[in-house]
């Protein structure tokens, strides 16, 4: 069950107990929605709490949606055992779920005589991670599989399964699985801070209380201040740092089928090229330190770098028109490693700082935290049979709504996305909170004319239902 | 009416129901051409036309001033009673070698193979993403297509004090969307140092109280859910913020030409459009295109940044000069067949 877009909090309704529960998850992200699917299924009754109209509205709204391998995670790091472990049960589960896989491996690749001397190293570090299957090419046997790559391509490291995934139809798949089984989920519900009582939480919210006996705190770009307001300290700083993008059109997927990382630097994973889910060629991400933890703005400079180096790399880009830009906000903090903290005093943890492999490592993270509360004694009995949703396909390389009869009329032509498809996800059993998780969830306005064509007719349909709506209202 | 397409061949089928489409089915039809088909991906038929409820529209055609909906119904009328099948909600979602079109509809998946085909699929604005404007992506930002049809055919409005961006000819339609529909714009940006429509734009700024900033240019669009302010940055760089609850991006017109650019058609990368000769006819001779999809060289149009083919003078075609491309190009391909050995007659499924 789920409760939404009640714009107008009473304030009376502050103290309203809106969920008793043995979890208490903080935070729509991939990371919570994970955590709150793997806790239901182990027997446990779970709330999500989030702030926004919707999920995945915080660090989770723009990533690459690669899934990795964690050929270069830091060594026998937590992050690395998650990555692993995340990586393994995605491919395991995502068939079940409809969710799609597109194996589009991936190469390093150098440019430059420096960047392929650090091959060795690379290979190295991949094969200590237990990723064995990297092998090295030759400019000519990449421009076999590759031929659109430009003239400076030296060599690459072939990571054969590096692939590509729907970054929000995934995490999803993950909150509504926990739904069906018993869970629930509370939006426009910031937690505001919370007392223990030796046995149970009691959070405040700005929509009411709830009661639950463990804590995950998920809130992201949010995990030092809401420590901070719940357990009045936190033992890491969030230090927000953007990613933009550029998206081009889907006629570009005829340019690269194969993700092109660069040789990684201390610091980042460095500018990506890679073909999405949704059938576009994008391009980044930048990597820049801000001070805003909501400021996903993008800028025109950095934009059109990514754009120059986009074409240094896939020369024929320079014919294809720009669909969008996006940006992403990673949740680092100060230091490198994954900011895991236990108060198993007071039946909390935080997953913090989960910064730029989140997407890949979210189910490893919930099973950590499985463990975790096992071993602070929480004692759940998992689900036998549990029921598992069929997520709609948003992919383009496989079968799409409309290519079904019976789907009532397109509604956004470039993105090709029918009124069949909105109603379901209006209707379904996590409704869209904001035009942006309707596009999330279908693609609509997505495409490349962004809402020129269709905006007037999706005014029309979602009227009364968006938190923030198309058309407004008339004085 | 039967909208809905239950044949699997044709003699010409034309992509798009707006001015050009319509005219060439027309002419094609009042040549002799047996069975026309003209596929709109729409509800209804009309283009872009259905939602300029302002005259002046169908002087050439019709010797009248009509406004744009009234003029699109006279035009689909016509088609219609000249014999030409429109089918509705049918999108081509796939153009290969031998005029083999593969359409989308709610029925399901269609082909249909035609003798001819003509690609008038139109002209559209440039959003903002593809003009890389900085800032927060809220609500409210959006191009003046988006605003005449939400108006005129939905009776809503997306923003009520927005910054229109812009001077065209289509900038003063979105003036004058906006008067109608009770919406105060802010401003009027120009990044050149005159608008490019001089005279209208002067008489409407001033008519509408509606400040004009020449020589400006977005430099940054903030606000949270929705748009709030937007920065301008003058020739100086001197910012200045002005409080709005919109963005207006008006013009900067580029051919919907995705289907041809997903073909095995040659496109013109600096237009946009499919490359023709002199007859319309691409480089699969099977393949015309008419209307606003075109845009050759010599009839230059928006050139995005990165051609680096600054100062080209923006264009796009009015309704009736679409119109009487469609119908030239339907006269010519009409004749084209007409004057070839007639091939057995294939009967309809
Ligand atoms: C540019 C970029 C590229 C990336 N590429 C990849 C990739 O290719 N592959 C990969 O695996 N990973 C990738 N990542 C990493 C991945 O996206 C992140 O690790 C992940 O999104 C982090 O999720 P989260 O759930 O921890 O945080 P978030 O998504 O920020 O979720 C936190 C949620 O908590 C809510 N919240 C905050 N405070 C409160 C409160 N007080 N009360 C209630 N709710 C609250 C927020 O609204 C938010 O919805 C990338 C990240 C970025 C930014
Ligand atoms: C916002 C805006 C305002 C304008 N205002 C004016 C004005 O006031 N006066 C004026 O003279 N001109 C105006 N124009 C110019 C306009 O382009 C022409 O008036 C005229 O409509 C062009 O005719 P057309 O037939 O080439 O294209 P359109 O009228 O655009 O028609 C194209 C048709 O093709 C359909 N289509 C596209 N792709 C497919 C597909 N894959 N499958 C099936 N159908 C498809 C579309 O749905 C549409 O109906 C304006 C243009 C815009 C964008």
């Amino acid at each position: 069950m789920t409760t939404q877009s009640d714009k107008t909090v009473n304030k009376e309704d502050a103290k309203q107990l809106l969920a008793s529960t043995d979890i208490a998850v903080i935070g729509g992200g991939v990371v919570g929605c994970a955590v709150a699917r793997r806790m239901a299924l182990e027997g446990a009754s779970v709330v999500l709490i989030e702030k926004g109209p919707d999920i995945l509205e915080g660090a989770s709204k723009g990533n690459s949606a690669i899934l990795h391998t964690g050929f270069d995670a830091p060594q026998g790091s937590l992050e690395w055992e998650c990555v692993q472990k995340g990586y393994q049960e995605y491919l395991d589960i995502h068939k079940s779920f409809n969710l799609p896989l597109l194996k589009t491996s991936a190469l390093i690749a150098a440019w430059t005589e420096e960047q392929e001397e650090k091959f060795p190293a690379i290979m190295k570090k991949g094969y200590d991670n237990g990723v064995t299957d990297l092998s090295l090419l030759s400019r000519t046997e990449v421009l076999k599989s590759e031929p659109n790559l430009g003239p400076d391509l030296r060599a690459a490291i072939r990571v054969p399964r590096e692939y590509v995934i729907d970054p929000w139809s995934t995490p999803l798949a993950y909150l509504q699985q926990a739904i069906e089984n018993g869970g629930q989920a509370l939006f426009n519900a910031e937690v505001t801070g919370g007392a223990f009582d030796g046995n149970t939480w009691v959070l405040n919210t700005k929509r009411g209380q709830v009661k639950a006996s463990y804590v995950v705190n998920c809130a992201g770009l949010y995990g030092d201040i809401l420590d901070n307001s719940a357990l009045g300290h936190s033992e890491f700083t969030i230090k927000p740092r953007k990613g933009q993008f550029v998206i081009f059109d889907m006629a570009a997927s005829r340019l690269l089928k194969t993700i092109i990382l660069p040789v990684p630097t201390e610091r980042t994973k460095g500018i990506v090229l890679f073909p999405t889910i949704f059938g576009n060629i994008t391009v980044g991400p930048t990597a820049e330190d801000q001070d805003g933890r909501d400021d996903a703005s993008v800028d025109e400079d950095n934009l059109k770098a990514l754009h120059t180096q986009a074409i240094e790399k896939i020369p024929a880009l320079a014919n294809i028109p720009i669909t969008a830009t996006y940006a992403g906000i990673r949740p680092a903090t100060e230091k490198k490693e994954y900011q895991i903290v236990e108060d198993s005093d007071r039946n909390w943890i935080t997953l913090g700082g989960i910064r730029s492999t989140g997407l890949t490592s979210a189910l490893g993270l919930a099973r950590h935290v499985h463990d975790l509360l096992q071993q602070q004694g929480a004692q759940f009995k998992a689900l036998k049979s549990p029921s598992i949703p069929m997520l709609p396909n948003l992919a383009e390389h496989l079968p799409r709504d409309y290519e079904t009869p019976g789907y009532g009329e397109i509604v956004c032509h470039c993105e090709m996305v029918t009124k069949r498809e909105i109603d379901a996800v209006m209707e379904g059993p996590i409704p869209a909170g904001s035009l942006g998780g309707l596009k999330r969830r279908t693609r609509v306005t997505m495409g490349r004319c962004q809402g020129f064509y269709c905006s007037a007719r999706l005014a029309e349909i979602t009227q009364g239902k968006l938190s923030e709506p198309l058309g407004v209202e008339d004085e | 009416m039967n909208n809905t397409l239950k044949r699997d061949n044709c003699d010409v089928a034309i992509i798009g129901a707006g001015p050009a489409g319509l005219a060439a089915a027309t002419a094609l039809k009042k040549a002799g051409i047996e069975s026309v088909v003209v596929l709109e991906r729409e509800a209804e038929a009309g283009g872009i036309p259905r939602h300029c409820a302002h005259p002046p529209y169908g002087i050439r055609e019709f010797k009248r001033i009509l406004s744009g909906p009234s003029y699109a119904k006279k035009l689909v009328d016509e088609a219609r009673n000249s014999g030409v099948f429109i089918a509705l909600r049918s999108t081509v979602t796939k153009l290969e070698q031998g005029g083999h079109l593969t359409i989308s509809s709610p029925e399901g998946m269609k082909e249909l193979t035609a003798k001819r085909v003509i690609i008038a699929t139109g002209i559209r604005e440039t959003p903002r993403s593809a003009r890389l404007v900085s800032g927060d992506r809220a609500m409210g930002i959006c191009n003046t297509g988006t605003l005449q049809s939400m108006f005129y055919l939905k009776e809503m409005i997306p923003f009520r004090r927005p910054a229109i961006i812009g001077t065209e000819i289509v900038s003063f339609s979105a003036l004058s969307t906006c008067k109608k529909a009770g919406i105060q714009p802010v401003a009027m940006i120009e990044e050149a140092q005159q608008p490019t429509i001089r005279w209208p734009i002067y008489h409407a700024a001033r008519l509408f109280g509606v400040p004009l900033f020449v020589n400006t240019r977005v430099a940054k669009i903030l606000g949270k859910d929705r748009v709030s302010a937007i920065q301008v940055a003058d020739t100086n760089q001197t910012i200045r913020e002005i409080p709005c609850d919109g963005v207006l991006f008006t013009g900067q017109f580029t051919p919907e030409s995705t289907l041809a650019r997903m073909s095995h058609l040659e496109l013109d990368f600096r237009t946009g459009s499919p490359v023709v000769d002199s007859f319309g006819r691409c480089s699969d001779p099977t393949y015309f295109a008419a209307g606003n999809v075109l845009q050759s060289t010599n009839k230059p149009m928006h050139v995005p940044f990165y051609y680096k083919q600054d100062n080209l003078p923006q264009s796009v075609d009015v309704a009736g000069t679409c119109w009487h491309e469609g119908k030239v190009t339907g006269e010519w391909i009409a004749n084209d067949l007409l004057s070839q050995q007639p091939s057995p007659p294939e009967k309809d499924k």
